[in-house]
């Protein structure tokens, strides 16, 4: 086919991707698919292998021309947007009106191959996954206010709204939010945006004892002083040389002791974090651990690193997501310490690890471990040699016998990213 | 009140009572089993007082297993079945059938554990709203969404709901504070969704049952997210000449970048009603009263308490006072609190709708509200949980003049119109239930609800749980009830309304 034809044929099926740029679009685009029962890849920028199972998908649907604000309401508190804007455009408006999304938004792409991709919007929603205020302010779904989209069949449907306060029917901005594009194409989203604090400063608390981390941990948890992130990055094994390590990825003037860190962030204006500071130091002994203390210009680089995974920037090798009961912070961070390359995020509730090439037994046996220890797993990259089966699921069969009747509510002909969460659906 | 449409009457199902009846005996204790008249009475209506209907029998099981046994056996009998926690849903959510046993959680009424290392409590959904503060108090922590009814209220049932309260704005509602259930489908499966974790893996099936009203499973266990005390909490009582200088001054805080943890308006007509009623010292030439709270550190509330009175000055405030302490604060709310009970004392009837408009159309609402109380020459006063635009006006009515009643109706319908077309809800916290059911083609339109009902159906094959609520019978935007309270026949008149 001429590029001329491609270009005439983007609504008809003939491409390989089809880019509708407006909602009634892919509306139609979706009738068209599921009266042949085609299955489709949804992807948002498209441009990047995806987590998951390899989807054997004869289309793709891009949602990359259906981008830009719809409207922004400031004093409202919230922005609506096109799904495949990309989260950098989002930020930057807010930015300028000193506004921001208070979950944190991760750049995956440095995991995936070094370099800067928030990707979109749309995307991001359809993973849920959460930043490093998690613990304080909830997840990408606490922030979704409505949405519309088209489900399988090709109708436009819609939930939620614009305000905060609304049980009008069920909640389905929940429900789509971690869908990983499995139940609607999203078209269109409206998020929650926050005012964004004053300042901010972090507390370095240097420690390798795992004892004391978790007890740290559980302190900060405890505390009615607003920490709105905390993190621990350990020393990595031994045994191999790392490209990115923690001493290369966080260099910073005022982080200047050898060894494992805990490291929490305070924001509000100067004065309550001065105040939060002081009864923090109290509360957590910290007259008892060396420590220092990062201001703004430092503290907001650090958990840019420590939000977009850096340091397992570009790697080549298996990287998990395991999601655990707060005190179960210790066991698992003594199973895997000294072990693999991991850090802890959420005050002790997330921990990425990374396990080389090849490990299938390892992740097994990490897999069994967080299963024992009611906590959930996701494997967000896989190795090239990584034979990605099923079992890696911890997710029990009667929730995936709901899960599959939800899908069929959606997506009865199963032509959305057929089998990307889980081979069922 | 307007007839209201319910399910076909399943004549076969009714003729079987006593066989059914015996039947359910087999699943929990016999004394569990309610199906003489004077038994059930009780259980004939919830909140929404003015509708009633006895069910075929009331069962109140004792246990998972009980649920799911009953679940199985009435879903293989085509019985239908209503889950009810304390009662006190205000859209007619656990209003009974003719033909269908009412299931009550009752029993389930014990706290399973407490979790301090995990910050979490796991309870069985009997158990009240402020029952799980009590039990973690000692300790410093709370469940932070607080209902005015948490007296009573069961955290079923507000999960049911996904109830808020006056703190939602700064702490969420339920949805956002709970971290797992345990959950009895239509047809016996037992699921146990999320658990001690943050997010779960696969669909956010949480999210979903939040809010779902009781359609979608029954709810036999829920874990809770429990919090820190703030440490300091204080409270601005401000009144304002004009409701344009109220509405923007909750505007201007809210941009400020300022969040209170609650932040509550009422009208003249309600300051007026309280003054009388408790005696609050509210301002008597405030058209809007203000109460705004905030919590966090004693020097940040200090400062942001500054902020909020700044503020409330550039927006031409006309009296201002600040707590000092716990009993003055105590005091600014005094007044909100009997915001009901005054209602009742000034007119024959009321009815409390719950509609929620962007923060920056409260001034236009309130005009609007006002015209059309002329327009139908009712009087009505007005609660706000301003911070977050959730309203609660008050229409004030005699229920023995049906002219005035199909008036009152035709003004409510009007007031939650006006909301969907200001870009608000429906609800923003008292459910859809029975009440505003009709009402739902305001909000979607059809292909909107049908994807809902499809997600009913794939849960629950043959729409028995909880049958004729949320979702639109008639499918045409018929207007029916409020909350209808008459002659001091409101249930639960000891609770603080907000
Ligand atoms: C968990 C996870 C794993 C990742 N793994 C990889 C990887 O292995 N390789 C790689 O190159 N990049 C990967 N990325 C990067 C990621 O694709 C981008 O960084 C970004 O987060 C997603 O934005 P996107 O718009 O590009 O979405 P995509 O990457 O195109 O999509 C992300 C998911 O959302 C769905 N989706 C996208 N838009 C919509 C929409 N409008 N409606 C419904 N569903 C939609 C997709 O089907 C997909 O399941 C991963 C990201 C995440 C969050
Ligand atoms: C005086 C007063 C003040 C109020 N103030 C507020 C307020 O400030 N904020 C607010 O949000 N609400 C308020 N309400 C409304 C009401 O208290 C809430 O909706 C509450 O959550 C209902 O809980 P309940 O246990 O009484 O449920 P019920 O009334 O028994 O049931 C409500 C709904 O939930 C379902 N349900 C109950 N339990 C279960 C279960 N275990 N599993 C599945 N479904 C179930 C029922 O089927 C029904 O649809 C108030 C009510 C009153 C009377």
């Amino acid at each position: 086919m001429s590029t001329e034809e491609k270009k005439n044929s983007q609504i008809s099926l003939d491409s390989e991707t089809l880019s509708p740029s407006t909602e009634k679009e892919v509306s139609e685009i979706v009738r068209e698919i599921y009266s042949k029962k085609l299955p489709i890849e949804i992807t948002g920028t498209g441009t990047k292998k995806v987590f998951g199972y390899n989807l054997q998908t004869a289309k793709k649907l891009s949602l990359s021309q259906l981008s830009g604000i719809i409207d922004y309401q400031k004093e409202e508190l919230y922005i609506k947007v096109k799904a495949g804007t990309p989260i950098e455009d989002i930020e930057k408006i807010l930015e300028e009106n000193n506004q921001e999304l208070a979950f944190e938004p991760i750049d995956f792409g440095y995991m995936i191959n070094g370099q800067t991709n928030k990707g979109t919007i749309g995307g991001y929603v359809a993973c849920n996954f959460a930043g490093s205020r998690r613990f304080k302010v909830g997840s990408v779904r606490d922030h979704i206010l409505g949405f519309k989209g088209v489900n399988g069949k090709g109708d436009i449907i819609k939930s939620g709204g614009t305000v905060v306060k609304n049980v009008t029917g069920y909640d389905l901005s929940k429900l789509i939010s971690g869908s990983f594009g499995t139940l609607v194409v999203l078209t269109e989203i409206t998020l929650k945006v926050s005012p964004k604090k004053q300042s901010q400063i972090t507390v370095i608390v240097y420690s390798d004892e795992i004892k004391k981390i978790s007890n740290l941990f559980d302190k900060i948890l405890s505390s009615s002083n607003e920490v709105s992130a905390a993190t621990f990055i350990p020393e990595e094994p031994a045994y191999k040389n790392y490209e990115h390590t923690k001493n290369k990825i966080f260099k910073f003037n005022d982080l200047d002791q050898e060894g494992s860190f805990l490291a929490f962030r305070i924001e509000g204006d100067r004065r309550s974090i001065d105040e939060r500071l002081k009864e923090l130091k109290i509360e957590l002994d910290l007259s008892n651990f060396k420590s220092s203390i990062l201001d703004v210009h430092q503290s907001v680089p650090f958990w840019k690193k420590v939000n977009n995974l850096e340091l397992f920037s570009g790697t080549k090798n298996n990287i998990l997501r395991a999601v655990m009961p707060p005190a179960k912070c210790e066991t698992f961070s003594k199973f895997l310490n000294k072990n693999y390359k991991y850090y802890i995020d959420w005050c002790g509730s997330l921990f990425w690890i990374e396990v080389l090439d090849k490990d299938d037994e390892k992740i097994n046996k990490i897999k069994n471990f967080i299963l024992e220890n009611s906590g959930y797993l996701t494997i967000l990259k896989k190795s090239e040699n990584f034979d990605f089966q099923d079992t890696l699921f911890t997710i029990d069969s009667t929730r995936l016998m709901i899960s599959k009747k939800i899908k069929d509510s959606f997506d009865p002909k199963k032509i959305f990213n057929p089998g990307r969460m889980y081979r069922e659906l | 009140m307007t007839e209201l449409a319910l399910p076909q009457i399943d004549r076969t199902t009714v003729s079987k009572k006593s066989l059914i009846v015996s039947q359910l005996k087999k699943f929990t204790n016999e004394e569990n089993v309610l199906s003489e008249n004077e038994e059930i009475k009780p259980y004939e209506t919830d909140g929404l007082a003015a509708y009633k209907q006895t069910p075929l029998a009331v069962v109140l099981p004792e246990n998972t297993k009980e649920v799911s046994e009953i679940l199985k056996f009435c879903n293989e009998e085509n019985i239908k079945v209503i889950p009810r926690g304390a009662g006190t849903g205000l859209s007619g959510g656990a209003l009974p059938l003719q033909d269908a046993i009412l299931l009550g959680l009752g029993k389930f009424n014990k706290i399973l554990e407490i979790d301090f290392d995990n910050k979490c409590v796991v309870t069985q959904p009997g158990v009240t709203n402020l029952g799980i503060t009590h039990a973690v108090q000692h300790k410093g922590y709370y469940y932070a969404p607080d209902p005015s009814s948490q007296l009573a209220c069961s955290i079923g049932g507000n999960v049911a709901e996904n109830s808020g309260g006056v703190h939602s704005l700064k702490y969420g509602t339920t949805t956002n504070n709970i971290l797992g259930v345990e959950m009895v489908m239509m047809d016996g499966t037992i699921t146990r969704i999320g658990g001690k974790t943050l997010d779960q893996e696969g669909y956010d099936l949480l999210g979903l049952v939040c809010g779902s009203e009781g359609l979608l499973g029954v709810i036999t266990e829920v874990t809770v997210k429990i919090l820190r005390k703030p440490q300091s909490v204080r409270a601005a009582l401000i009144g304002f000449p004009t409701v344009e200088d109220g509405g923007n001054c909750v505007s201007d805080i809210i941009s400020s970048g300022i969040v209170p943890a609650g932040m509550e308006m009422m009208d003249k007509a309600l300051i007026d009603a309280t003054d009388k009623f408790s005696k609050a010292g509210y301002p008597k030439d405030a058209e809007v009263l203000m109460i705004v709270e905030l919590d966090g550190t004693k020097s940040e509330v200090d400062g942001l308490l500054n902020k909020v009175s700044e503020i409330a000055k550039q927006n031409n405030s006309n009296s201002m006072k600040l707590s000092n302490n716990e009993k003055e604060r105590l005091a600014f709310w005094s007044g909100r609190k009997a915001a009901f009970p005054a209602c009742g004392a000034m007119a024959p009837d009321y009815y409390c709708m719950d509609g929620s408009i962007p923060r920056g159309k409260l001034s236009l609402i309130l005009k609007e509200i006002n015209q059309l109380s002329k327009k139908y020459n009712l009087a009505v006063a007005n609660a706000f949980h301003a911070g977050d635009g959730n309203l609660h006006p008050l229409i004030m009515f005699d229920g023995s003049d049906k002219e005035q009643l199909r008036k009152t109706e035709e003004f409510g319908a009007e007031i939650l119109k006006a909301c969907v077309k200001h870009g608000g809800a429906l609800t923003g916290e008292h459910g859809v239930g029975i009440e505003k059911r009709e009402l739902m083609c305001e909000a979607f339109n059809n292909d909107d609800i049908q994807q809902q009902l499809n997600i009913k159906k794939s849960l629950d094959e043959k729409n028995l749980l909880n049958p004729g609520k949320v979702y639109p019978i008639l499918r045409k935007c018929a207007e029916e009830g409020r909350v209808h309270v008459h002659r001091g026949e409101e249930k639960f008149p000891d609770l603080p309304r907000f």
